[in-house]
């Protein structure tokens, strides 16, 4: 089954001519239209353009383009529906885009072309990535593989539930406060919010413009290096871009973890975690050590509060980003009737009418708080005051820094919750975040990386028989990819959890 | 300064969003709990620190000040929800 390689597994078998892009591509488009009815990662795909792609690439092969030149030439990668692809549709999961088509490709978009990969494909998320859980997605609920009455996570639901069910090879998704992390532990692939600035945010449609990154969904560990070496790097269309040097990742990935120290911050074992997860990130701790690393407890003292310090600033940046989609230049645009009152300005009841319809009820919802949190008489209590506490939770961790090399804790408090479960209660959901928004708020990297599964006979999730993926997150330096993937790498391969597949047949 | 002066309708105005009286209810209510537990930011002293924007600072990012292409004419209208002659319609705004 070709749609379920790696990436480094395709492209030694397309080197080898053992098959083409185009059957490669095909497997993946056969394989979405098997099981994508029960998963529903995919808003919408363009499979001639997507097999015209694989075809340009069998022609590069043929000429003898290698994978050395470019690294994914003729690999599928889908993308999360707030990256442009120059002429697909962009809805960010959203009604309020209408029939948006995008002018040009996104700089990963652009770097990914380069490479040789074939794009294809809108993955369903949260409406413009506010979300844990992809419900709300204005157009439907994106499925998790490995047990469908439960949520894949979110925002990058669909990104995550792709690589899952094998219908790509990789996925690239955006992480605000844990939407890559979090999904790819509830599904049980591997997923990196790269360093703040690591890779270029243009063409990604913005949500919170100073916690917003891109980073990639893959099979394994290497894959997700080989993916970050592409995507990263300086952009000078993206002015928060770092202009710093790209080590070659995979390279780096040599097993050798010894002596390596990781830190255990002892408030992330909280009230809330769950038994099995707890006992699951345990053992994944002992491996660690049987692997050479040195472990110790640390502190991060401002943990608490990194969740309303996320709730204030997020929301606040949303409601600056989000003010363009007001019906005039682009999507949606619902007038005014015509009867109403003679004094209000017609553009401004055009404005509210078309936001009004256009958003669903979580996108209001933060739009709301963030326009209060900034308003007269409030910037000061509430956003000045987050971006104070930011400033000691980044602190936080550069401390921690000084002593360890990476810091390890569970991805999620829970395994995958039931669809439904967690709808009615933003705060709730929000709350399931509480261990990946740290990393944002600090600008910090961090990947989740399957660690075991829940038993299947869990009474406190009511899992029955299933059993549900569990994430191990690392969080590392700024700029510190290239240690915490290969401390994953060396977990990974002593391990093999990447390997299992969700029960879906083939 | 607390949850409680939360005006939804006010503030959903602000943001340009009409709400159905149903909206205004539930995320009234909604929003009130929320800012209930954004208020634990209170408990720390932060009088001494400084705030921070973005987690990577980076100064005076510049280019040099040269035409360079961007969209075209077509491109920019493409995707717009009413245009004419080249132009975006929109609702007269001054009588």
């Amino acid at each position: 089954m070709l749609n379920s390689l790696t990436i480094s597994e395709m492209t030694a078998r397309l080197a080898k001519r053992e098959c083409t892009a185009r059957e490669a591509m095909q497997a993946c488009l056969d394989r979405i239209h098997r099981v994508d009815r029960d998963i529903r990662a995919f808003l919408s795909f363009d499979a001639n353009d997507a097999l015209t792609q694989a075809d340009a690439a069998d022609k590069a092969l043929a000429r003898g383009v290698t994978h050395a030149q470019k690294p994914l030439l003729g690999v599928p990668i889908a993308v999360k529906d707030l990256l442009a692809v120059k002429d697909q549709p962009l809805n960010c999961g959203s009604k309020i885009l209408g029939k948006f088509l995008s002018p040009y490709d996104a700089t990963v978009v652009e770097r990914l072309r380069a490479a040789g990969a074939i794009i294809f494909g809108r993955l369903n998320m949260d409406e413009f990535a506010m979300g844990s859980s992809t419900e709300n997605s204005s157009y439907f609920t994106t499925l998790n593989p490995w047990d469908t009455t439960r949520i894949p996570g979110g925002s990058s639901g669909g990104s995550a539930a792709a690589v899952a069910a094998d219908e790509a090879i990789a996925t690239l998704g955006s992480d605000t406060g844990g939407s890559i992390r979090q999904p790819a532990a509830l599904c049980g692939v591997v997923g990196l919010k790269p360093t703040y600035g690591r890779v270029s945010r243009y063409g990604l449609v913005a949500f919170a413009s100073s916690l917003d990154q891109v980073g990639p969904f893959t099979k394994d560990l290497r894959d997700t290096a080989t993916l970050l070496r592409v995507i990263s790097g300086h952009d000078p269309r993206d002015a928060t871009s770092v202009p710093e040097p790209v080590p070659d990742y995979v390279a780096e990935l040599d097993g050798n973890i010894k002596g390596l120290k990781i830190g255990l911050p002892r408030e992330y074992m909280i009230g809330g975690l769950d038994a099995e997860v707890k006992q699951t990130v345990d053992a994944a701790v002992g491996q660690l050590q049987k692997l050479g690393a040195e472990t110790m407890e640390i502190s991060l003292p401002h943990t608490d509060y990194a969740a309303a310090t996320y709730y204030i600033i997020a929301p606040a940046e949303a409601s600056a980003n989000l003010a363009r989609f007001d019906g005039i230049r682009y999507g949606l645009r619902v007038e005014p009737a015509a009867n109403e009152s003679q004094d209000e300005n017609k553009v401004t009841g055009l404005y509210s009418r078309t936001r009004g319809a256009g958003f669903g009820a979580e996108v209001k919802r933060r739009i709301i708080l963030g326009t209060y949190v900034l308003s007269s008489g409030y910037y000061d209590a509430y956003y000045l005051c987050a971006q104070k506490v930011r400033t000691l939770i980044r602190q936080d961790f550069l401390n921690a820094f000084e002593k360890v090399d990476a810091i390890v804790t569970p991805t999620t408090p829970t395994a995958a919750f039931k669809v439904g479960e967690k709808s009615d209660d933003p705060l709730q959901m929000y709350l399931s975040d509480i261990f990946t928004v740290a990393a944002n708020v600090a600008g910090i990297c961090g990947i989740s990386v399957p660690c075991g599964f829940t038993s299947g006979v869990n009474s406190e999730l009511g899992t029955g028989n299933a059993k549900l993926p569990i994430g191990l997150q690392l969080l590392g330096k700024p700029f510190g990819e290239a240690t915490i993937l290969k401390i994953a790498h060396a977990y990974e391969q002593s391990t093999g959890w990447h390997k299992e597949k969700p029960p879906l047949g083939n | 300064m607390s949850a409680t002066d939360f005006d939804i309708r006010y503030v959903a105005q602000l943001a340009r969003i009409e709400l159905t009286p149903g909206e205004e209810q539930r995320l009234g209510a909604q929003l009130s709990n929320i800012l209930g537990y954004i208020e634990k930011l209170k408990e720390l002293d932060v009088s001494r620190v400084e705030p921070t924007a973005h987690a990577v600072p980076l100064f005076n990012v510049t280019r040099p000040d040269e035409p360079r292409p961007g969209l075209t004419h077509d491109e920019a209208l493409r995707n717009a929800p009413a245009s004419a002659n080249g132009l975006f319609i929109v609702p007269k705004i001054v009588e």
